[in-house]
């Protein structure tokens, strides 16, 4: 279910810490697409997402989240996009179902729409039997399962999620990927960033190659194919050939 | 490699590790050493005024002492060994329960108890080397009064030093054994903090119970004790008379502290392996009710306020941690029900002693709510203004500091208005001040690591402390020297303005 209105835009976006961090870059997600942020290692795939989640102030450029200006009206933007880090930070001792109703409590959701929906998103996770346990003796894989929950209970129409797979199991994985995979075909738009490029190539609508700051490729699998010159070149093969290329053009 | 070379190597890598591990402490981990060891010799220093104020007087002492003077010396002694113990028992605990190296110790070959024998011993090294460190300024002023005689009571302080090491093992791992390990942790850093304050705190409710003061000096130079204590040959005065220069004492004391330090290792290191590993077996799972109705049907503010609420009360750690600063309250608690029976002037001392309390309290809260937020993305990602988010935890901040100590206000209320209003006013310009200094000098931090926070910024520790000795002195003066109450408030608002202006926040 994709349309032509943007999710997200981002224009001129740059921040610099010893060096640029992200420079200059211009990013387009269509409302209702899966699109996958790819890019090595300190490429500036987290700092951008963060800049947009409204975590880092951008030192130029501008972020609009469906047509919100998300610099100028942080509250209104944050109001339907939801983040989730690589670092799943919850609270020990708040149980799985407390940490839902806290942050629907934050985002204003009504408690009778909330509650049930906490339930069947910890349901779905396979949350179930520690529903009512406090957080902290949870393995990293739940802790990221709670993390990500939290980020849907308040019905959010634009997910930006940075590495969500990370620690998880297969089966985790897979209830992750599925759920991600119902908020799209809902209509919501999911960003996400991920090391691992078979999710990528399996789940994203459009995938974006980022390094160095600027974003160095963009396209579906069958446009990156075809800018690559090979139609039999695996997603792998391209990522690696083209992050190749800037490292040595840089 | 030999056992002996092994044992060498595993005592200067423990050394190594408490020598960063302090240093990280004093420079806030930043790794300044030369600006560290330059404020600590500065700090020494400056530490030589307080000395001599305090224990000046006592530098012409000559053997052989009168009860009094054996009373008074012994009294120290014991409060500082009193600290050593409480230092030692959170070491120990910090041993079994922050596991950063034991998976790979107790995954290795090694000899555990050798192992655990070295850790023992390195606790026993620091707890006395930091004694040393703090002492050395008193030692100092009664050397240069009273002469050479007085080193020896750097003896003495390695002899309690290495006795309270002992004391301190054999406490944790008995009450390990007593209480299981889920439950040590709380108990035994509760017991380190009632030790380290209990016997101040029990010779000040010892004078106002007999004198009506907060003094302790009240009680130990009193004719009750003396007629009470032993014979000034009695064994009770060694430690007194090792200090004063007796060298024979000495001898025996330091023998004592080696031995019993010896006996704890040889019987208490092959049990501390099984003891970090049932430490590191307890089970986590915690249930809750079913019923979560906290968070519903309020405001964004009011879901974050309850959030802390419901944290707070959820962490008996963090509680007694910060808790442990009430128990300062005590005397002046008492004083104040002993004022009802009597007309007494000392009562005015209760305000200060309450605005300081309330002042030292609120910069802990403030750090859990402001700093210690574990979800800082979260909440930063709330639809919420971050001006509402900060108010919110303020809130709490105030809404706790008013319930503990709105009833002593009230019962201060009933011996005299004023000073109920003026102490209400000081505590809340102290939270407030307090929760400002957090603010501006906030930090992303974990929970877990508010027994560390001063580490953070040691200028907001300073001004923060500063600040509420200020405020406490300034309500102090407001209601027995108005005047000056104007010079100390203005000297207080000075201090706070001048945080702020080198603040980070505003820099």
């Amino acid at each position: 279910m994709q349309s032509d209105v943007s999710a997200l835009e981002v224009r001129g976006l740059t921040k610099r810490f010893d060096r640029p961090a992200v420079d200059a870059l211009d990013l387009t997600v269509r409302a209702g697409e899966f699109y996958a942020l790819l890019g090595p290692n300190g490429a500036g795939k987290t700092t951008t997402l963060r800049m947009v989640a409204g975590l880092l102030r951008p030192d130029a450029g501008s972020v609009s989240i469906l047509g919100i200006d998300a610099l100028a009206d942080p509250v209104a933007a944050k109001q339907i996009m939801a983040w989730v880090s690589d670092e799943p930070m919850i609270y020990d001792k708040l149980t799985p179902l407390e940490y839902l109703e806290f942050v629907a409590g934050l985002w204003g959701i009504d408690p009778a729409v909330s509650g049930p929906s906490a339930q069947q998103l910890l349901l779905s996770l396979g949350l179930e039997p520690h529903l009512h346990e406090r957080c902290e003796g949870f393995s990293k894989g739940m802790r990221q399962k709670v993390a990500l929950a939290g980020a849907l209970v308040h019905e959010p129409r634009l997910i930006i999620l940075d590495e969500p797979l990370t620690g998880l199991d297969a089966l985790s994985a897979r209830h992750v990927k599925g759920l991600l995979q119902e908020r799209v075909r809902a209509g919501c738009t999911v960003i996400m960033t991920t090391h691992i490029l078979e999710v990528a190539e399996r789940m994203a609508d459009r995938i974006g190659v980022i390094a160095a700051g600027r974003l160095v490729a963009e396209g579906t699998l069958t446009e990156l194919r075809q800018q690559n010159g090979r139609n039999d070149t695996s997603l792998e093969d391209m990522f690696i050939a083209l992050v190749d290329t800037d490292a040595a053009a840089a | 490699m030999s056992s002996a070379a092994a044992l060498s190597w595993f005592a200067r890598h423990e050394i190594r590790l408490a020598w960063r591990e302090w240093l990280a402490m004093m420079t806030g981990g930043r790794g300044k050493r030369r600006r560290a060891v330059i404020a600590l010799i500065v700090f020494a220093a400056v530490m030589h005024l307080p000395a001599y104020a305090v224990i000046g007087r006592f530098a012409d002492l000559q053997l052989p002492l009168g009860k009094p003077e054996l009373i008074v010396i012994t009294a120290t002694i014991f409060l500082a060994w009193a600290l050593m113990l409480s230092q030692a028992i959170e070491s120990v605990t910090r041993v079994f329960y922050a596991r950063a190296d034991l998976d790979l110790i107790m995954s290795s070959p090694a000899n555990l108890a050798n192992v655990f024998s070295v850790r023992i011993a390195a606790i026993a090294l620091s707890v006395t080397s930091m004694a040393l460190l703090l002492s050395t300024p008193f030692v100092d002023v009664l050397v240069i009064g009273g002469g050479a005689r007085w080193l020896s009571t750097f003896g003495v302080v390695i002899a309690i030093g290495l006795s309270a090491a002992a004391f301190a093992i054999a406490i944790t791992v008995l009450l390990f054994r007593l209480i299981g390990p889920s439950r040590t942790r709380l108990v035994a850093q509760i017991l380190a903090a009632i030790i380290g304050a209990g016997f101040v705190i029990a010779l000040q409710v010892a004078a106002i119970l007999s004198y009506g003061t907060l003094s302790r000096f009240a009680v130990l130079t009193s004719d009750a004790a003396a007629a009470y204590a032993p014979a000034p040959d009695s064994p009770l005065w060694w430690p007194a008379r090792a200090a004063i220069g007796d060298g024979v004492v000495l001898s025996w004391l330091m023998a004592g502290g080696l031995v019993l330090l010896g006996f704890v290792m040889a019987v208490f290191s092959p049990k501390f392996a099984d003891t970090v590993v049932n430490a590191s077996s307890i089970a986590t799972t915690v249930r809750s009710g079913t019923a979560t109705t906290s968070f519903r049907g309020g405001s964004r503010q009011q879901a974050l306020r309850w959030k802390e609420f419901m944290l707070l009360r959820r962490d008996p750690w963090l509680v007694s941690q910060s808790l442990m600063q009430l128990l300062y309250l005590v005397p002046p608690a008492l004083m104040l029900w002993r004022s009802f029976s009597e007309s007494s002037d000392a009562i005015v001392l209760i305000t200060p002693v309450i605005v300081m309390a309330a002042g030292q309290l609120a910069g802990g809260l403030a750090w859990l709510t402001i700093s210690g937020e574990d979800a800082a993305d979260l909440v930063a990602t709330a639809p919420l203004p971050p001006s509402r988010v900060t108010r919110a935890k303020v809130e709490v901040v105030l809404i706790v500091i008013g319930v503990i100590f709105a009833p002593l206000v009230a019962a201060l209320a009933f011996a005299s208005v004023m000073q109920a209003a003026v102490t209400a006013l000081g505590i809340i310009i102290a939270t407030v001040s307090a929760a400002a200094i957090q603010l501006w000098f906030r930090v992303q931090a974990k929970r877990s690591q508010f027994r560390r926070r001063q580490t953070s910024s040691r200028l907001a520790t300073f001004a923060e402390a500063f600040c509420s000795i200020g405020w406490a002195a300034t309500a102090a003066l407001a209601i027995s020297i108005p005047l000056a109450a104007v010079i100390s408030g203005a000297i207080t608002a000075a201090i706070l303005a001048a945080t702020w202006k080198i603040s980070p926040r505003r820099t």
